[in-house]
């Protein structure tokens, strides 16, 4: 058998990216020929790039042709290092560059969005913590074609390292474990960092338990002290029925989300814009969740048109205990957020049962009433809710009540 | 070489023709007299319609070194320009001076008759080919790019003296009255002819729909024009208006309208009596255009006027009653025109009324928040629309510096297009001074001009992202690197004249 001598990585047509042509040779050093949408500013710091990852990775002798979009540097480092990959018999190790640095994850947080962006796309990705999304979800999975999942990983990897998302918390969505690509997946993308791992398609607690002690091991090896969190997404009907067992499956888990694509294909039925078919799967994911602690996210509206209909659907997972919703376009996030803020009417609401219960108490009373309405600790509980909840989006700074 | 107020270096005189440094957005006060026409009698103008274009040129005696000017309403469908320019070499014509209110890829074969000495410069705006053309050195004399605002005040001081004014007339009269409003080539506004019409030696209509007297209204007035030819074809219509004005989709982009709308909005602008705006027609104006048409519908409150370039956008605000008056200057798309036409609340206007620095006041002082793009922005806020950062000459100014007069001018720019930053140490050329620039609105944050205390002001405990210029252009750097510069060659190829007819800066020879 001829081990392979060229690969070819990345796209020419996307804006931000770099298509790397690489040709390993036996002799002759390293040859780098670029072009590029910015070559008179750009020209030599990109072949610099190209020749300092090739190096890196331990390339003496090769032929490297660039097409560039106006990538950055740590999109050729991703690209190139794809390349000398898919050339390599050996295993490639590689310490990219880390420009960004993070808190650790946060269990309890808003989880009203989760911004999905293909984790194949350089520019997408790049701006994806600009929209306010209370969550990124870089993925590696359906938007990816299973040719280009090991490009997408090193892109994901280095992007998780240089770009900062702001706030928010930084998911990235594996492929299923029963795939041959979870574990590299994991192996490339948990020493770089991310808050959270989005494992799909989980159907029993052993999904999960699985893949946390994977995770174990490579914090072990990498000596990560910060625990990553895990957000299992269930889209079967087995999946739906094991909901506790998986939210209880390891203590990283702090959300359990509704894949309705994969579910309504899993039970046979059409998707339709109400949801009706779905109703008592999301229902029992929210049982399933709460029962173990922890949140319960709903599932994407895919028309990102129909604000209408978006607005509906999310009212409606609202009002069915849901946290958040997945959404697919930077335009969603401003009507899902504006459905999960609280009313002032509602705030002003659990403001006067928090007072008025805890006048109650120092009266030595567990109940109390506002006007007609008795007032005990589950309704206490629930304002609360909406009061960490208000406070979170600093709706009580400067309010008077 | 003397060192202008910005720190640029202007030669002192340059063919021929003395230069006088840019001193400051607001130092000039006028002075002099006006330019004037040659007076003529109507005794020798019983019949103005010629048989041809030929005959129109033919009376017009033209001689080599003259200077013809265009108007650019037509924009990427125009015919004329190429048309004329063809027959003029045909005669063979050389070292004219082209004078047009604005270029276009269209207009590409211009660089044939650069390069055989037909044309040995441009005063007024280059775009594409032409200024590519410039930026190689190909034509003999120094080209001048000037606003629309300044156009008219070159041709009204007399720095400007144009010969022979080639007008195309989407729809004229045989005694030479003309509007863009009906006919196969349609534009709407056509106003940026007026100052050729008013002030050149010879003044030609070429028109492909005559219609009876009187063509009413007159933005370009009979009694000022020479000769009438009938063409078969101005120009393509499909490219005169683009059929399509749509809004931006990506991301981004309407990231940075909205944030353009909600300033304008939070200043508390929106809610003053005379609030005013003007947004041109590129995907974030649009957008900007769009969020604010909301806002004004939420507050019920309405605009007194919107300066156009209209469009489809616009107009739905026009008659929804979101704006009372349309101040318009060019129609970018057919609803913009149907609305010229219809409605009379949308007024044309032309660059003496609206940009001119040589007049008793103009609109643009009056508009409150103007909406520009920008190629580059440097830290002291100085901006550049003609050159790309890689050195080339590929616009011209347009209304940009003119616009800058409203009382608070917001850029809109992506702070990175691809790899590039927007913002920049020192902008490779200036086009407008950073004193008239106020606040800088980019997907990753709001700079405003420190000098703007008042708006500053306005703007402070309001949920925007607000960051200095310096620490927007340390952001882009952080993510993107910083470019090599282009290398320029000594020689001069273009002058940028300020719109009171100082020199703000030049532009050089790319070095290839």
């Amino acid at each position: 058998m001829v081990s392979k001598k060229e690969a070819r990585v990345g796209s020419e047509d996307k804006k931000g990216d770099l298509e790397v042509f690489l040709k390993m040779k036996e002799s002759g050093g390293l040859s780098v020929e670029v072009k590029s949408s910015v070559e008179h500013m750009f020209g030599e710091k990109i072949r610099k790039k190209v020749k300092e990852t090739l190096s890196d990775l331990g390339v003496k002798d090769a032929e490297a042709s660039v097409n560039d979009m106006g990538a950055l540097d740590y999109v050729i480092q991703a690209r190139v290092e794809t390349a000398v990959r898919r050339l390599s018999e050996a295993k490639i190790t590689s310490s990219p560059e880390k420009r960004v640095s993070y808190g650790p994850p946060v269990r309890e947080r808003l989880r009203r969005t989760r911004l999905y962006m293909p984790g194949n796309n350089p520019d997408l990705m790049r701006n994806g913590g600009l929209y306010g999304a209370d969550c990124v979800i870089l993925d590696l999975e359906d938007s990816v074609s299973p040719l280009e999942k090991d490009a997408a990983r090193l892109l994901v990897r280095n992007t998780l390292l240089n770009i900062d998302f702001g706030g928010a918390e930084r998911i990235v969505r594996i492929n299923p474990l029963s795939t041959e690509f979870s574990r590299e997946d994991l192996e490339v993308i948990v020493p770089a960092g991310p808050d959270t791992i989005l494992i799909p398609k989980c159907e029993a607690a052993s999904d999960v338990s699985d893949v946390a002690d994977i995770i174990e091991g490579i914090e072990k090896d990498f000596g990560i002290k910060e625990k990553i969190l895990l957000m299992p997404l269930i889209e079967t009907a087995k999946g739906i029925l094991n909901a506790f067992e998986i939210s209880s499956a390891s203590d990283r888990v702090i959300a359990i989300c509704f894949g309705a694509e994969d579910f309504t294909a899993d039970i046979g039925v059409e998707r339709t814009r109400e949801g009706a078919e779905s109703f008592v799967a999301r229902s029992l994911l929210v049982l399933g969740a709460k029962a173990a602690g922890v949140q319960a996210i709903d599932t994407v509206f895919s028309d990102f048109s129909d604000e209408e209909g978006l607005m509906k659907s999310t009212e409606e997972a609202m009002a069915m205990g849901f946290e958040g919703k997945g959404v697919i376009h930077p335009s969603q996030i401003e009507p899902v957020h504006r459905v999960f803020t609280p009313t002032a009417e509602r705030i002003k609401y659990a403001k006067k049962v928090v007072a008025a219960i805890e006048d109650a108490r120092k009266k030595g009373s567990g109940v109390a009433s506002i006007g007609s309405k008795m007032v005990d600790a589950p309704i206490e509980k629930r304002a609360r809710k909406i009061l960490r909840l208000a406070e979170a989006l600093g709706l009580l700074a400067g309010d008077d009540t | 070489m003397v060192r202008n107020a910005l720190g640029r270096m202007i030669p002192e005189e340059i063919d021929g023709r003395k230069l006088k440094p840019f001193n400051g957005a607001h130092a000039d006060h006028g002075g002099g007299r006006k330019a004037a026409p040659p007076i003529r009698a109507v005794v020798d103008y019983e019949n103005k319609l010629k048989a041809s274009l030929d005959e129109a040129i033919e009376a017009c005696e033209i001689k080599d070194g003259m200077t013809i000017s265009f108007h650019h309403h037509l924009r990427n469908g125009d015919h004329v320009i190429n048309m004329v320019m063809d027959k003029l070499a045909e005669r063979g014509l050389k070292g004219l001076t082209v004078a047009p209110s604005a270029l276009f890829p269209v207009h590409e074969p211009l660089v044939s008759h650069i390069e055989s000495g037909v044309i040995t410069h441009i005063e007024g705006s280059m775009n594409g080919p032409v200024g590519k053309a410039c930026s190689l050195g190909k034509m003999s004399k120094t080209c001048i790019l000037r606003s629309h605002g300044g156009r008219y005040r070159a041709i009204q001081d007399g720095d400007l003296h144009i010969d022979v004014a080639f007008i195309a007339a989407p729809a004229a009269d045989s005694f030479g009255n003309c509007n863009g409003m009906t006919g196969p080539s349609a534009c709407g506004v056509m106003s940026y002819a007026l100052a050729d019409s008013q002030y050149a030696d010879k003044v030609v209509v070429l028109t492909d729909n005559l219609v009876p007297f009187p063509n009413y209204p007159w933005v370009i007035r009979g009694g000022n024009v020479d000769h009438i030819a009938v063409v078969d074809k101005l120009g393509d219509p499909e490219q005169i208006v683009s059929g399509t004005t749509r809004i931006t989709k990506s991301p981004t982009r309407l990231l940075i309208a909205k944030y353009a709308a909600q300033l304008v909005s939070d200043m508390g602008l929106i809610e003053e009596p005379e609030f005013s705006f003007q947004a041109g027609a590129g995907g974030i104006s649009l957008a900007f255009t769009k969020y604010l048409g909301d806002m004004l519908r939420e507050r019920g409150v309405k605009a007194a006027f919107a300066r156009g370039g209209s469009n489809k956008f616009l107009v739905e605000m026009l008659e929804e009653g979101l704006t009372e008056y349309i101040l318009d200057g060019q129609c970018f798309d057919g609803v913009g025109i149907r609305s010229l036409r219809e409605n009379k609340n949308h007024i044309e206007t032309d660059p003496f009324t609206s940009y001119c620095y040589h007049e008793k006041g103009n609109f643009a002082t009056r508009v409150k928040a103007a909406v520009l793009g920008a190629t580059e922005i440097d830290l002291d806020f100085n901006v550049n629309v003609n050159t790309h950062s890689d050195g080339w000459l590929l616009h011209g100014i347009g209304g940009f510096t003119d616009v800058c007069d409203a009382y608070c001018t917001i850029i809109t720019a992506p702070l990175l297009r691809g790899r590039l930053s927007t913002i920049v140490e020192s902008v490779t050329t200036v086009t407008a001074p950073g004193e008239t620039v106020d606040i800088l609105v980019t997907e990753r944050g709001v700079a405003v001009n420190p000098a703007r205390t008042d708006l500053l002001e306005k703007l402070k405990g309001t949920g925007l992202p607000l960051k200095s210029i310096a620490e927007l252009r340390k952001m882009a750097v952080d993510i993107a690197g910083e470019p090599e510069k282009p290398e320029f060659e000594d020689r001069i190829v273009a002058l940028i004249e300020y719109r009171d007819g100082t020199v703000i800066d030049t532009v050089r020879q790319l070095k290839v």
